[in-house]
C-alpha cells in the first residue's frame, strides 16, 4: 500500500514537464503552428543539467542555494497530494497549511535570490511578484476555509476523499466557486497569461521570468523543473476539487485524474491562447475578483 | 364605494384620452369638465360617507376626506388657471429667459394628459387603504409628475426633472422596503396589509420590525415630501415646472407623500409606539424648517424661493405630528391652509412670469404698479404664508406652537419661533422688494383665468383664518384621534 | 436558488468592476430575468399558480428584453461605450464591494430569521443588489448608469421581498413592476433629451440649478432679452 501511494509523487515527478509541453502544444495549435514537441522541456532540462553555471560577479550564496531550496519546496509539496480517494504518502491534519507554506518558502528564496543580484531588472520583478501574491493569498485560504468548514478539519487527503455526486448535488456551487477561484489562483501564481507571460521578455511585462534572468546550467534546470512542479500541484488541487473521486471505483480513479490533468493544461492553453495579458493596474482587480469568489462560497457555506 | 372608485377612474380614463385628442379645444374642455366633476364627486363623497371604511381597498375616512377634498379644490383652480396658460403660450418655439437658448413646449397632449393622471393617481394614493396599493399610486405619481416638470423644455427644466425622477424613485424604492418589513411585523395570520387589517392587530404586531418600517417609510416618503435632508430635488423641480404644476406639486403632491408617513405613524401610534416615531418626525422638522430659512434668506429666484418655503412647511407638518395631541389638530389644519397659500403664491408668481419675464427677484420691480391685481395677491401671499393673521396659517402655525408648549418643549419651542422668524425676514425682503415701487412697464389687463383661482385661494385663505366652520373642525379633530388623539 | 443568489452577487461584482455600459446593461437584464424566475423557483410545490406565471413572464419580458433594448437605443444614439473616470475608481470600487457584501451579510445576520423562514443567502444578494445600486448611483458619472443603479436597486428590493416570501396579491406586485417599467422609461426618455440638450451624458455636470455654487444663481441673461 505504502508504495502504491508513494507512485503519486512519483508521477508527479515524472510527469510534471510533459504537462508544461502539453499547454505549449495547445497554444501552438491554436496559432496554427505545429509548434514544439510535447517532451521538449525534458530535452531542455537534460541538456541543462550537462553546461555548467555561471555566476554574476554580484552575487553572493544566496543564489547559489536559492534554486535548491525551490526544487526542495516543491518535490516535498507534490508529496502531499492525493489522488481521489488514495491519500498521498505525507498526510497529516492540517497539512494543507504546510502545502501553502512551502509555495510560499519556495517564492521567498526565488524573491530573495532575485534581490541577491543586485540588479534593479530582478528587483522590480520580485516587488511585483510579491505584491500579486499577497493578493493572491486570500483566495487560497478562503478557498481552504470553505473546504475545512465543509469537509471538517482534516487532512488534504481526508477532505478531498470525501466529494462525491452528493456534494455537487447538495453543494455544487461552492466546488464550482473554489475552483474557479483556484484556477484563477493556477493563472497568477504559474505567471500565465493573463497575469503574465510566459514567452515575454519586455521589461514592462515581466514579473516571473524577469526573476530567473540570471540562472544557467543546473540551477536554470531546477527552476524550470520546479516551475512545472508548481504547476502540477496547482492543477491536482483544482481536479481534486471538482471531480466527484467518491463515487468513482478506485481502479478508474488513477486514469481519471491523469485525464483530469491533462484537461486542465489544454484549459489553460486555450485561456491563454484566447485572452491576451492584462495590464498591471489591471491584475489586482482579477485578484480580488478571485478573492471574492472565494469570499462568497465561504458566505455561502456560512449562511446558507 | 362606487363614487370613490369614480374619482379615480374618471381623470384616469380622461387623462389617457388626452394624449389621443387632437384639438385643443375638446381637450380643454374635457380638462376643465373632469375638474370640475371630481371636485363635486369628492365634495358628495365626503359629505355623504358618514360610515367608517370597510375591509376594501379603497376606502374614505377622515383624513382622507380632507385630503382628497382639498386635493380637488387646488386641482380644480389649477385647471382654470391651467387652461388660460396653455392657451397663451406660443405654438412655435419659443426664447428662454434666462440663457437665450431656443426651446419647444411639450406638447399640449401630454401636458393635459400627465396632470389628469396625476390627479388620478393622487386621488388613489389618498383614498387607498392597502399600504401596498398606495406605494404604488405615490409611485405613479413621480412618474406622472416628472414630464410635467420638462414642460418648457429647456437645459434647466431637464436637469430638473432628471433630478427629480432619480431622487424620488430611489426614495420610493427605500419606502417599499420598509413596506416588506412592515410585512413582517406580523407575527401570524393572515399577512393582510391593509389599514383595517393592520390596526385590528396593532397590539401584537414586532416593535422591533415596526420601528425599522417606521424609519424606512419616513426616510422613502420623507424624500418624496421634501423633508431636509433629502429635499434636494424640491427647489429644482418645483421652480422649473410651469406655474399650475408647481401649484399641484407643492400644495396637493407633497401631501399624499405625507399621507404615506401618516398611515404608518398611525399603525405605530396603534401599536404604542407614538412617540418613537415622534421624536424622529420632530428632528426631521426642525431641520427642515432650519434648512429652508436659510436658503430664503440670499435666494434671487422668486419661484425656487417658493419651493423652500414649501420644505419649510413641509416641517412645520412633520413637527406638528411628531408632538401628536394638540399638535396632529394644528398640522392636519395647517396642511389645508399652507396647501390653499401655497397655490394661491405660485400661481401669482406665474402671472409675475409672464409679464416680467424674469425669475430674478432683483429685476422684477413694482408689481403692484404693472399688475395691480397679482401684485396684491403676491403681498397678500406672503403675508399668509409666513403666518402673519388674519391668515389661516397663523391660527395652525399658532395651534402648533401651543401643542410645544404645552409639552414643555423649550428648545424646540424656541427653533420653531426662530425658524418661522427667518423665513419672514427673508421672504418679506424679497417679496416686498419685488411688490413696491414703480415698474417700467405698463399696466396691462390681467386675464381672468389668472387672476380668478388665485384671488379666490386668497379669500379662503382669509376665511380659515377668521372662521373654522364647525364641520371641519369636527372632521380634524377625527383625523387627529385617528393617529393617537387629542390627549388635551 | 442559491444558485441565483450566487449569481446575483456575482453579477453586481461585474458591474461593480466593469466601465464597459453594454456588459452592465446586458448583467442587469440577466439580473432581471433571474429574478422573473426567482418566483417560479421558490414555489417549487406551487406552480399551477396563474398568478405566479404571469408575473414572472412579464418580468422576465420587460426587464430581460424591454428595457434593455431601451438602455441600448440610448446608448447608440449618444454614442457612448465607457464610464470613464467614475469618483471611485474600479479597482477601489471593487474593494468597496467586498466591505458592502460584508455589511450585506452583517445586516442578514442582525435580522436574525432562521432559515426556514428566509434563504439567507437570497436576502444577503439581494441586500447587496440595494448597496451595490446606492454606491453605483452616488460614484458613477454617466446618467444612464444613474438609471441603471436605480434598476439595480429595484432588483434588489424585490429579491429582499420574494426571500422573505411577501404574499402581495399577484395585482399590487404587477402594479409594482409597471411602475418600475414606466420609472426607467421615463427615465431612458429623459436620457434622450439629456443627450439632445446637453451633449453628454454626465450627470456630475447638471449644477446648473444650484444655490450653493453661486451667490447670483441665475445666469446673467443675453441682455437685450430683458
Amino acid at each position: 500500500m505504502n508504495t502504491l501511494r508513494w507512485s503519486l509523487p512519483l508521477s508527479a515527478w515524472i510527469l510534471a514537464p510533459l504537462m508544461l509541453g502539453i499547454i505549449n502544444r495547445v497554444k501552438s495549435f491554436f496559432a496554427g503552428r505545429h509548434g514544439p514537441s510535447v517532451w521538449q522541456l525534458y530535452y531542455d532540462l537534460f541538456k541543462l543539467l550537462q553546461k555548467g553555471s555561471v555566476y554574476s560577479r554580484s552575487t553572493s550564496a544566496v543564489l547559489r542555494v536559492g534554486p535548491s531550496v525551490v526544487l526542495a519546496c516543491m518535490a516535498l509539496a507534490t508529496v502531499m497530494l492525493p489522488w481521489g480517494e488514495l491519500p498521498a504518502p505525507v498526510t497529516f491534519v492540517g497539512d494543507i497549511i504546510l502545502l501553502a507554506y512551502l509555495l510560499g518558502l519556495a517564492r521567498f528564496a526565488t524573491v530573495l535570490s532575485a534581490l541577491d543580484t543586485g540588479s534593479s531588472f530582478e528587483g522590480m520583478g520580485a516587488s511585483r511578484e510579491v505584491q500579486f501574491a499577497a493578493l493572491a493569498e486570500p483566495s487560497f485560504f478562503l478557498g481552504m476555509l470553505v473546504l475545512v468548514l465543509h469537509f471538517g478539519f482534516s487532512g488534504l487527503s481526508e477532505m478531498v476523499s470525501e466529494i462525491s455526486f452528493e456534494t455537487w448535488q447538495t453543494s455544487g456551487v461552492l466546488l464550482v466557486l473554489v475552483g474557479c477561484s483556484w484556477f484563477v489562483l493556477l493563472l497568477t501564481e504559474n505567471s500565465r497569461i493573463p497575469v503574465d507571460d510566459p514567452n515575454t521578455h519586455l521589461e514592462l511585462t515581466m514579473i516571473h521570468e524577469v526573476m530567473v534572468l540570471d540562472y544557467s546550467g543546473p540551477d536554470l534546470a531546477f527552476i524550470l523543473y520546479a516551475a512545472s512542479l508548481k504547476l502540477w500541484i496547482f492543477a491536482a488541487l483544482v481536479v481534486n476539487l471538482i471531480v466527484p473521486m467518491h463515487s468513482l471505483p478506485p481502479w478508474l480513479q488513477a486514469p481519471i485524474f491523469l485525464l483530469g490533468m491533462v484537461l486542465v493544461m489544454v484549459l489553460v492553453g486555450v485561456v491563454e491562447s484566447i485572452l491576451a495579458r492584462q495590464r498591471l493596474q489591471q491584475i489586482p482587480k482579477i485578484l480580488i475578483g478571485a478573492a471574492l469568489l472565494s469570499l462568497i462560497a465561504l458566505i455561502v457555506r456560512l449562511m446558507g | 364605494m362606487m363614487l370613490l372608485v369614480l374619482t379615480i377612474l374618471l381623470p384616469a380614463a380622461a387623462g389617457t384620452a388626452s394624449y389621443f385628442i387632437r384639438p385643443h379645444r375638446w381637450r380643454r374642455l374635457l380638462w376643465g369638465t373632469v375638474a370640475t366633476v371630481h371636485f363635486v364627486l369628492s365634495v358628495t363623497a365626503v359629505l355623504t360617507i358618514t360610515a367608517p371604511p370597510l375591509d376594501h381597498w379603497i376606502g374614505m375616512d377622515s383624513l382622507s376626506a380632507i385630503f382628497l377634498v382639498l386635493t380637488s379644490l387646488l386641482f380644480l383652480g389649477a385647471t382654470v388657471y391651467g387652461i388660460g396658460y396653455v392657451a397663451r403660450e406660443p405654438v412655435a418655439g419659443q426664447m428662454d429667459f434666462e440663457d437665450g437658448s431656443l426651446f419647444q413646449n411639450e406638447p399640449e397632449s401630454v401636458f393635459t394628459g400627465g396632470l389628469l393622471l396625476l390627479l388620478a393617481a393622487m386621488t388613489l394614493a389618498i383614498l387607498s387603504r392597502h399600504l401596498a396599493l398606495q406605494w404604488v399610486a405615490i409611485e405613479a405619481t413621480t412618474l406622472a409628475s416628472a414630464p410635467l416638470i420638462y414642460y418648457h423644455q429647456n437645459r434647466r427644466s431637464l436637469e430638473a426633472a432628471w433630478k427629480y425622477l432619480i431622487l424620488c424613485s430611489v426614495g420610493i424604492a427605500v419606502a417599499l422596503l420598509g413596506i416588506f418589513f412592515l410585512r413582517m411585523t406580523i407575527q401570524e395570520g393572515s399577512h393582510d396589509l391593509t389599514l383595517a387589517a393592520l390596526l385590528e392587530r396593532a397590539g401584537t404586531l414586532d416593535h422591533r420590525w415596526l420601528s425599522t418600517a417606521f424609519i424606512f417609510m419616513l426616510v422613502g416618503y420623507g424624500t418624496k415630501m421634501g423633508l431636509a435632508p433629502l429635499h434636494t430635488w424640491l427647489p429644482d423641480a418645483h421652480s422649473e415646472a410651469p406655474s399650475p404644476v408647481s401649484a399641484m406639486l407643492s400644495g396637493a403632491l407633497l401631501n399624499c407623500a405625507f399621507l404615506g408617513i401618516l398611515r404608518v405613524q398611525q399603525i405605530c401610534a396603534a401599536a404604542g409606539m407614538a412617540s418613537f416615531g415622534g421624536d424622529l418626525l420632530i428632528l426631521f422638522g426642525l431641520l427642515s424648517m432650519g434648512l429652508a430659512g436659510a436658503f430664503i434668506l440670499r435666494q434671487a429666484d422668486y419661484k425656487r424661493m417658493l419651493a423652500y418655503s414649501s420644505v419649510e412647511h413641509m416641517g412645520i407638518l412633520a413637527l406638528g405630528v411628531g408632538l401628536g395631541g394638540l399638535g396632529l389638530f394644528g398640522s392636519f389644519l395647517h396642511t389645508i391652509n399652507h396647501s390653499i397659500v401655497k397655490a394661491l403664491l405660485f400661481l401669482t408668481a406665474g402671472n409675475l412670469l409672464s409679464r416680467f419675464h424674469t425669475k430674478d427677484t432683483m429685476k422684477i420691480q413694482g408689481a403692484c404698479d404693472a399688475l395691480p391685481i397679482s401684485g396684491a395677491l403676491w403681498i397678500a401671499g406672503f403675508l399668509a404664508v409666513t403666518g402673519s393673521p388674519p391668515f389661516g396659517t397663523f391660527i395652525s402655525e399658532f395651534t402648533i406652537l401651543r401643542a410645544v408648549l404645552e409639552q414643555g418643549r423649550w428648545v424646540t419651542a424656541a427653533l420653531y419661533v426662530l425658524f418661522l422668524l427667518l423665513a419672514f425676514v427673508g421672504m418679506a425682503g424679497i417679496v416686498l422688494r419685488m411688490a413696491l415701487g414703480k415698474s417700467e412697464l405698463n399696466r396691462v389687463r390681467e386675464p381672468l383665468t389668472a387672476v380668478l383661482p388665485p384671488l379666490v385661494f386668497a379669500v379662503l385663505a382669509l376665511l380659515l383664518g377668521v372662521y373654522l366652520p364647525g364641520p371641519l373642525a369636527d372632521r380634524l379633530q377625527e383625523a387627529a384621534q385617528l393617529l393617537g388623539g387629542m390627549g388635551k | 436558488m442559491t444558485l441565483i443568489s450566487v449569481l446575483l452577487i456575482l453579477s453586481c461584482l461585474l458591474l461593480l468592476g466593469s466601465s464597459r455600459l453594454h456588459v452592465a446593461i446586458r448583467v442587469v437584464a440577466i439580473q432581471g430575468v433571474l429574478l422573473g424566475a426567482l418566483p417560479l423557483v421558490r414555489s417549487m410545490g406551487d406552480l399551477l399558480h396563474l398568478g405566479i406565471w404571469i408575473l414572472a413572464l412579464s418580468t422576465i419580458i420587460s426587464k430581460g428584453i424591454l428595457l434593455p433594448w431601451l438602455m441600448n437605443t440610448c446608448l447608440r444614439l449618444s454614442g457612448i461605450r465607457r464610464e470613464i473616470e467614475p469618483f471611485v475608481g474600479f479597482g477601489p470600487s471593487l474593494l468597496c464591494g467586498t466591505a458592502l457584501l460584508g455589511l450585506a451579510v452583517w445586516i442578514t445576520d442582525r435580522l436574525q430569521l432562521t432559515q426556514a423562514q428566509v434563504p439567507q443567502v437570497l436576502l444577503i444578494s439581494s441586500f447587496f443588489a440595494i448597496l451595490v445600486g446606492l454606491f453605483l448611483m452616488v460614484t458613477r458619472r454617466k446618467a444612464i448608469t444613474q438609471s441603471l443603479a436605480y434598476l439595480i436597486m429595484e432588483n434588489g428590493v424585490y429579491g429582499v421581498g420574494v426571500s422573505m416570501s411577501l404574499d402581495f396579491p399577484f395585482i399590487v406586485e404587477l402594479g409594482i413592476l409597471l411602475d418600475v417599467f414606466v420609472g426607467v422609461f421615463l427615465m431612458g426618455n429623459l436620457l434622450f433629451h439629456l443627450d439632445r440638450e446637453f451633449e453628454h451624458l454626465d450627470a456630475d455636470k447638471l449644477t446648473e440649478l444650484s444655490d450653493l455654487s453661486k451667490s447670483a444663481p441665475v445666469v446673467e441673461a443675453v441682455e437685450e432679452n430683458a
